[in-house]
């Protein structure tokens, strides 16, 4: 075998190379519809938004709400409250990000409303759902791995790597809404 | 290694197959001929277990799936269906949920044996790679299997798993929303969960035939951890020696499985997975099946999210780099007095690893988890290879007749 092989490549071998190329580009193509079929599909994507009147939720109180599969906390603030949520310096915090940012979505006829603290209800760690009104700084605390979060959905301490996310929302009317 | 060939079979019609397809031949090389060790102990005949096990759990899930429905709304339902109308359903349930559970009872302590008795190294690392990477899918397998009920474990553990992913830098939230095909665990992720659960046994079965077969080419260890020399003097034919001994050791271990499923059917389970799944409340401790716990413990043990994700995971493929990092010449434990300390302590340190992924992550827990999974990594990465080079042996036997005849040597002269 070893004696047939010649030091000039041969049209043969470029032959060899061309198929052996086209059959790789050929079963990436059709792998491609094989792997993509495991994302989310047109009616997942279609579930995009959701509306909620939040006009029952008490000052100091949170409502959870379901949005594509996941909870949404919508947390109608004390003073105190957002205060707390205000006076951190956010160069110290895990993910530094100031409260004034993460409730700028607030707005109500051009008015800020940063009362309305609006945040997915999914632990940035592993996914759980914090619980509200607990941890050191009365903001969330993660039961499953002991994540705690402030008034505004950051992060102060324990695995988590990120603040809780905000989802894109607005005020459609003073006490409507629009998640997504 | 293969025996003598001895099979003729002994009616016409057997040789006319014979000659076309040789599969009774292959049979009864395998399993009829086939010389074993004559030292082998109880420890050997884990295989034999892990095997009928594999075969319990496919049969009990085919006979699951008739009455099982893969749909959020109606999972839960129909795994309570099961254990209320149909019939022998909760027999069928309980047999499958318990079977996974000694499934991994057999693995543990045969791939402890393989440990002890250094069954991984030269010139069985093939083997035992194949192994570990059984020991991968069967993780899989009852990891999907346990959400496919819908309870609120099922949930939340699924959760929390396929968060793991989510570490991965860069791709890691494209990696998540691929598996769930959504934003979150739900109908998509346990329609496909089902398929790969009932898909999955039927690899690891494939697998086991290139263990077997790996097995066969090289040959057993055997507790002195010296090869075969004499197939006549250290070895017997497989049946009926070992076939006897298996039977009766998996006989022993089917009394222990019968014991949970009829005396305890829900003791090694998790009450909140009669809970139907809420995805807008997270059970205040969640904690997976125990076979997982060690390496939960490890997980939770980093203090960071992508450093937990690749220690845990390294935890288990650091097992498949096992024969290189065992520097030592002597195969077993037995000739090996400082290695069989660390041993035994490594079997502590995973058993403590298992209760503290049990409890909640805090204070003393989180430090005696840290405590134990250096030790877990050291183990493997210092001892493991420092050993070999200073450790002093003691004299291993010349073949495998002189060991049982150092041991039963005097009852042997006084029977001939
Ligand atoms: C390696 C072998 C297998 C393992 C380790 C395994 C493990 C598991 C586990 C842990 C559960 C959850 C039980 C519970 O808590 O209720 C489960 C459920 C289930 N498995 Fe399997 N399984 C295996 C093979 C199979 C096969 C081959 C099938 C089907 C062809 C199957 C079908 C099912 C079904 C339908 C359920 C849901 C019903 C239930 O929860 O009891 N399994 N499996
Ligand atoms: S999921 Fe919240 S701390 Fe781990």
């Amino acid at each position: 075998m070893a004696s047939a092989s010649t030091a000039e490549p041969t049209r043969r071998d470029m032959l060899y190379i061309a198929t052996g190329a086209a059959a790789a580009v050929g079963a990436g193509a059709l792998a491609w519809p094989l792997i993509n079929q495991m994302n989310p599909d047109a009616s997942t994507l279609a579930l995009a938004s959701t509306e909620v009147d939040v006009a029952s939720i008490p000052e100091g109180g949170i409502l959870t709400v379901k949005w594509r599969g996941k909870p949404v906390f919508v947390r109608h603030r004390t003073k105190k409250e957002i205060d707390e949520a205000q006076q951190v310096k956010a160069a110290d915090l895990p993910d530094p990000q100031t409260d004034q940012d993460r409730v700028k979505q607030s707005t109500i006829s051009g008015a800020a409303h940063p009362e309305w603290l609006v945040v997915v209800g999914v632990c940035t760690h592993l996914g759980c759902v914090p619980l509200g009104h607990q941890g050191d700084f009365d903001g969330w605390f993660c039961p499953c791995h002991g994540s705690v979060y402030d008034t505004s959905g950051r992060i102060r301490s324990g695995p988590a790597p990120r603040n809780l996310d905000v989802p894109t929302y607005a005020f459609t009317a003073a006490t409507k809404l629009q998640i997504g | 290694m293969s025996g003598p060939s001895t099979y003729v079979p002994s009616s016409a019609i057997g040789r006319w197959f014979e000659s076309r397809l040789p599969i009774m031949g292959l049979m009864h090389g395998s399993f009829v001929a086939y010389p074993v060790p004559r030292n082998l102990n109880y420890f050997w005949t884990f295989g034999g277990i892990l095997s009928f096990m594999l075969g319990a759990q496919i049969i009990t899930g085919i006979i699951l799936a008739m009455h099982y429905t893969p749909h959020v709304d109606y999972a839960f339902g129909s795994v309570e269906h099961i254990m209320r109308d149909v019939n022998w359903g909760w027999f069928i349930r309980y047999t499958h949920a318990n079977g996974a559970s000694m499934f991994f009872v057999a693995v543990y302590i045969h791939m402890l044996r393989g440990l002890y008795y250094g069954s991984y190294k030269a010139p069985r690392e093939v083997l035992w790679i194949l192994g570990v990477i059984i020991y991968l899918l069967m993780m899989a397998t009852g990891f999907m299997g346990y959400v496919l009920p819908w309870g609120q474990m099922s949930f939340w553990g699924a959760t929390v798993i396929t968060n793991l992913f989510s570490a991965i830098p860069l791709v890691g939230d494209a990696i998540t929303t691929w598996l769930w095909g959504g934003y979150s665990v739900d109908n998509p992720t346990l329609n496909r969960f089902f398929s790969l659960h009932y898909l999955l046994p039927f690899m690891i079965a494939g697998v086991v035939i290139l263990h077997v077969w790996a097995l066969h080419v090289v040959g057993q260890n055997n507790p002195a951890g010296v090869e075969v020399k004499n197939i006549e003097r250290d070895t017997l034919p497989f049946t009926p020696y070992a076939t006897v001994k298996d039977a009766f050791g998996l006989v022993c271990f089917l009394i222990f499985y019968a014991w949970f499923i009829f005396y305890a059917p829900n003791y090694l389970g998790h009450a909140d997975n009669y809970i139907e799944a809420n995805p807008l409340v997270t059970p205040s401790h969640i904690v997976p099946e125990w076979y997982y716990l060690p390496f939960y413990a490890i997980l939770r043990a980093i203090p960071s999210k992508l450093g937990g994700v690749v220690a845990m995971f390294g935890a288990i493929v650091i097992l498949a780099f096992l024969p290189w990092l065992d520097t030592s010449r002597v195969k077993s434990a037995k000739f090996r007095p400082v290695y069989r300390v660390f041993f035994w302590a490594f079997v502590l340190a995973c058993v403590g690893l298992g209760y503290l992924g049990s409890q909640p992550p805090e204070g003393g827990f989180v430090i005696a988890a840290r405590l134990l999974t250096i030790y877990y990594f050291g183990f493997f990465l210092v001892i493991m290879p420092l050993l070999g080079l200073f450790e002093t042996p003691k004299p291993v036997p010349a073949s495998i007749a002189d060991a049982v005849l150092a041991k039963n040597g005097a009852a042997a002269q006084a029977h001939s």
